[in-house]
Order: C-alpha cells, then structure tokens, then sequence
C-alpha cells in the first residue's frame, strides 16, 4: 500500500504516538517525567525477551511488557506523592538511567551487545490499532469521574485532598498507567527495530517523548499525539530539501519559534 | 438528649506547635450538631491553623480530634472529607481552568464510585449513570447558592464573590455533615453578605452544621448559634452572641486594655 519508507514513518509516527501519550496521562495529573525512556526499554526488552526466547505470541508478550513497566512504574510513582515539579523530573531522569545502566549490565538480555533477532510483528495495522486503543483510553478517561479527579489534582492539590480525593490513588495510579502505556510502545518499537540495545533507551529518548507533549500542549491528549506527529514527521519532512546535513538544527529551530509563537502548546488551552 | 444536643466535632487539648511558637495551644472545641458556630479572634489568633487541624491538613503536635466520637487524629483530608468533614479556603482555592459545573461536580468524588474500569467501559461520548446524577446533583447545588447561569465559565473569570459561592457549591457537592467556612464573606459587599448569611442559615436549618471563622461581627452576631473567642492560640471566651459582645476579655482583645475600661 505504502512503499517501505512512507510505511516506516508511518509506523515510527504510531509508535510515538502511544509514547507521548503514556506521558501524557502522568502529566495531566501535574507529574512530569523524564524517565519514560525507562519504561520504554522494560516493555520493549520484556516482549523482546518472551517472543524470542520463549516463543510467546506477540500480542500476550506485548502486554506482558506493558505490565511490566506499569509494576515498576507503580513503585516509581509513590515517591511522587511527596516530591513536586522539577525535582520529580530529576528523579525521573536519574529512574531513566537506572533502566538503562540495568539492561547494559544484564546478561540474559543480550547486555551491551543488545537483544537481536526480533521477528517483526509490529505491522501497520497492528500499530494503528494501538494508536486507536490508546487514544480511546485517554479519550474515555477524560470527563469521566476519575478524570475529573486527575485534572483536579493537576490544578489544586490541596483542595482536591480536601475535598475527598486520595491523592495517593490518583498518582501512583496515573504514573503507573502511563508506564504500562509506554512499556507497550517499546514492546511496538522491539518488533519493529528487530533489534534493541540499552542506548536507545536513554535520556535522549525520554526527552523526545517530553518534547511531543510539551509542544502538542500539556492539557489535552489530542495536542500530545499531534505533537509526535510533528516531531517524527517533521525532520523527515526536512529530507526533502537541500540543506540534508542541516535538518536537524533547522528542526531544532522550528521548535524554537514554535514555542516561542505558541508557549501553551499546538493544541493546548491559553491560560 | 435531642438530635440537635448531640456533640459532632470535638477538639482536645488541641496544640500545634510550628518550632518554639504555638499557634494553637491547648483549645478545646465542641461543635454540637445543627448549629453554627463561630471562631472568631483577631488575625494571627489561631482559626486558620484549626481548620487546618481539624481536616487534617496540618497534624497536630498534640491532642485529639474527634468526629461522631470516632477519633480521626492524625487521618489525610481525603479520610476526613470522606467522614463528612468539608472546608473551603480563606484565599478561595478552585480548579481555575475547570468551568463552575465541574469544580461542583468533583465535589461529588467522594460520594460517587467507579475508577479507571468505569470509565473505560462506559459508552464513548455519553454519560455514564453515576455521572449523569453528578451532573442533576451539581447544577441543583449551583442553583441552591445563586450560580445557575454561570455553570459553563471558568472558575477562573468568576468575581470573587461568585468565587466564594462556588467553592461553597463544591464542598457541598461531598455532602458534608460539617461544613468548616474560612472568612467566607471576605471582598463581598453588603448585599452579598446578606445573601450569604441567609444561605448559611438555610443550609443549617437542613441539617448541615458549620462552623464559620469571619471577620465580619454583624453576620456573625446575627447567624451563630454559639461563638468561640481565640487570641494568641488560646480560646479566651465562648458563649451566645450576647454573652460574648459582653466580655470584657473579649472587648480586650478586639479592642485593646483602654477602650474595654
């Protein structure tokens, strides 16, 4: 249908997608996080591991992966209760290369050397179903009585409290979500990639993901998958022209002035 | 003993110290079902830091809380908003990018069920049982304080007085059985303050007791059942309205050594 480069942009775009909104939904709830890379690599080194060594099927070692990452992200997510905005960020930035140092250190995974032979299941259809899937959570979640509480959360914490939300509940139940969310956009990438190492895990990766939601605009999950559409198409887009070896500070630029013209976001709400 | 005898808030030897200053020491307070009651003192006296005592923001150094008897020193706010305990805020503290009908309704979170499984398997786009009576539920309370045409603005573009009713509107939202009002007629002008006193009395009458701090002696004087007087953390006096205007220690404190004399 596609030839194989327009296929791989659209299967990366899909991939991103997911990403930016499994860190969207820890966002909407104010916690921002530069660990999500970490995430990624549990889901993506999980169902790499269970299709290649155990023979699993794709789809029950891609939510396994996903399940993984939730667990951890669930543990990740309690010291938020306690710590707030920048430092939260650092925490999860130091979270990020924990994964990362772990899974270049961990033999049974390939180590350093990385985890090869992945079959590719991750197709089209099977990445824009994941997409559908995704968006239709946060869809489903937004304006419901738990979304209400989240976004109540993200506004006021202490009025929110009294006013009888578990904070605790809100929290570690959003980061962990949007951990699973991301484990399984790993999982996507591993079966895509056909072969994963620690590096392409790490901070660079995380702050990509940051990035999409931060430029699609932080409050609403439209915004955040317009915002991987954009920073996955559009470096590809720069291709075309003649500048190749300045594409990416020209990318780099484009930012710039996006942020600049427009500091809540793509699609995010002036306040 | 009548229902309206019976105790529903009691505070014991209740201190907060913040490093060597105590802001609270040693206050006893009981708040007996169905009335209003006031805490009143000058600024600094310590009112503020017993809301934030008595919903659990703050834990106390020492002392207990006690709500229907059943001891809740030391609980989260969630637990005891969750026990019927809700309060606004001196400086009003609403979700401000949230129009007013969705402030009242997270009010109802507490009152309601259904987390993420809920959600997810609700019909897309339509309302979900609980969430359509959260909704019958909210607009009535927006009605019941004077905002039934304001439902869609932002917290945010409300006037400050419109402000106060609304954060009103959301604690009532989590059916409080105590409603704690921290300077709630702050910024509002006469008219204003008259029509909330009389929402104040309406909502005692069905059923719902309050305790009030204000600055504001003619409303006070006018709608409280029983005043409790602090200064300098201490409670210096408690009585009716008319026993409390009367107090020299009273006057002392408000007034200053002289004009008491």
């Amino acid at each position: 249908m596609f030839d194989p480069y327009t296929e791989s942009v659209l299967i990366f775009t899909g991939i991103n997608i997911v990403l930016a909104l499994g860190l969207y939904l820890p966002v909407s709830a104010g916690l921002l996080s530069l660990g999500q890379g970490g995430f990624m690599a549990i889901g993506a080194y999980t169902a790499a591991y269970l299709t290649t060594e155990m023979q699993w099927p794709f789809i029950v070692a891609l939510l396994c992966g996903g399940a993984m990452a939730g667990l951890v992200g669930f543990v990740v997510g309690l010291p938020s209760l306690r710590i707030k905005g920048v430092y939260l960020v650092i925490m999860t930035m130091g979270f990020g290369e924990i994964v990362r140092v772990f899974f270049l250190n961990f033999e049974p995974t390939g180590a350093a050397s990385g985890l090869g032979g992945i079959a590719t299941h991750t197709t089209l259809p099977v990445v824009a179903m994941a997409v559908a899937l995704t968006l239709l959570l946060c869809f489903q979640i937004r304006g419901s009585r738990i979304g209400r509480a989240i976004e109540a959360v993200r506004e006021d914490e202490l009025a929110a409290e009294v006013i009888g939300i578990n904070l605790t509940y809100v929290k570690v139940a959003v980061f962990g979500l949007g951990a699973a969310i991301a484990g399984i956009g790993g999982g996507l990438y591993a079966h895509y990639a056909t072969f994963i190492d620690p590096a392409q895990f790490g901070f660079q990766r995380s702050a990509e993901i940051f990035i999409m939601v931060v430029l699609g605009g932080m409050g609403n999950f439209v915004g955040a998958a317009i915002g991987a559409v954009v920073v996955t198409v559009l470096p590809e887009l720069l291709r075309l022209g003649h500048a190749q070896e300045w594409r990416m500070t020209v990318f780099g630029a484009l930012l710039v002035a996006i942020m600049i013209v427009r500091p809540w976001g793509l699609l995010g709400v002036r306040r | 003993m009548s229902a309206s005898e019976t105790t529903l808030l009691e505070a014991r030897n209740l201190t907060r110290r913040f490093g060597g200053y105590a802001a609270v020491s040693d206050m006893n307070l009981t708040v007996r079902r169905g009335t209003i009651h006031a805490l009143i003192g000058p600024n600094g006296a310590g009112k503020t830091t017993m809301f934030n005592l008595i919903t659990g923001v703050l834990p106390p150094t020492e002392g207990q809380i006690l709500i229907d008897g059943a001891d809740i020193t030391g609980s989260r706010p969630d637990r005891i908003a969750r026990l019927g305990v809700v309060r606004t805020f001196q400086g009003v503290r609403l979700f401000p990018t949230m129009t007013a009908l969705e402030n009242v309704e997270v009010g109802r979170f507490c009152r309601t069920r259904g987390g993420f499984l809920a959600a997810l398997a609700r019909i897309p786009g339509r309302a979900t049982g609980t969430e359509a009576a959260t909704r019958r539920r909210a607009k009535e309370l927006l009605e019941r304080v004077g905002l039934k045409d304001r439902g869609q603005m932002l917290a945010s573009e409300l006037a400050l007085a419109d402000q106060r009713r609304l954060e009103i509107a959301r604690a009532l939202a989590a059916d409080p059985k105590l409603l704690l009002l921290d300077e709630p007629v702050a910024g509002m002008n006469p008219v204003e303050v008259h029509e909330a006193g009389e929402l104040f009395g309406s909502l005692c009458r069905e059923g719902t007791t309050i305790l009030i701090t204000e600055h504001h002696m003619s409303l006070v004087m006018a709608i409280s059942d029983l005043i409790t007087v602090m200064n300098y953390g201490r409670k210096i006096a408690e009585g009716t309205p008319d026993q409390v205007r009367r107090d020299p220690e009273v006057l002392t404190a408000y007034l200053g050594a002289e004009a008491a004399a």
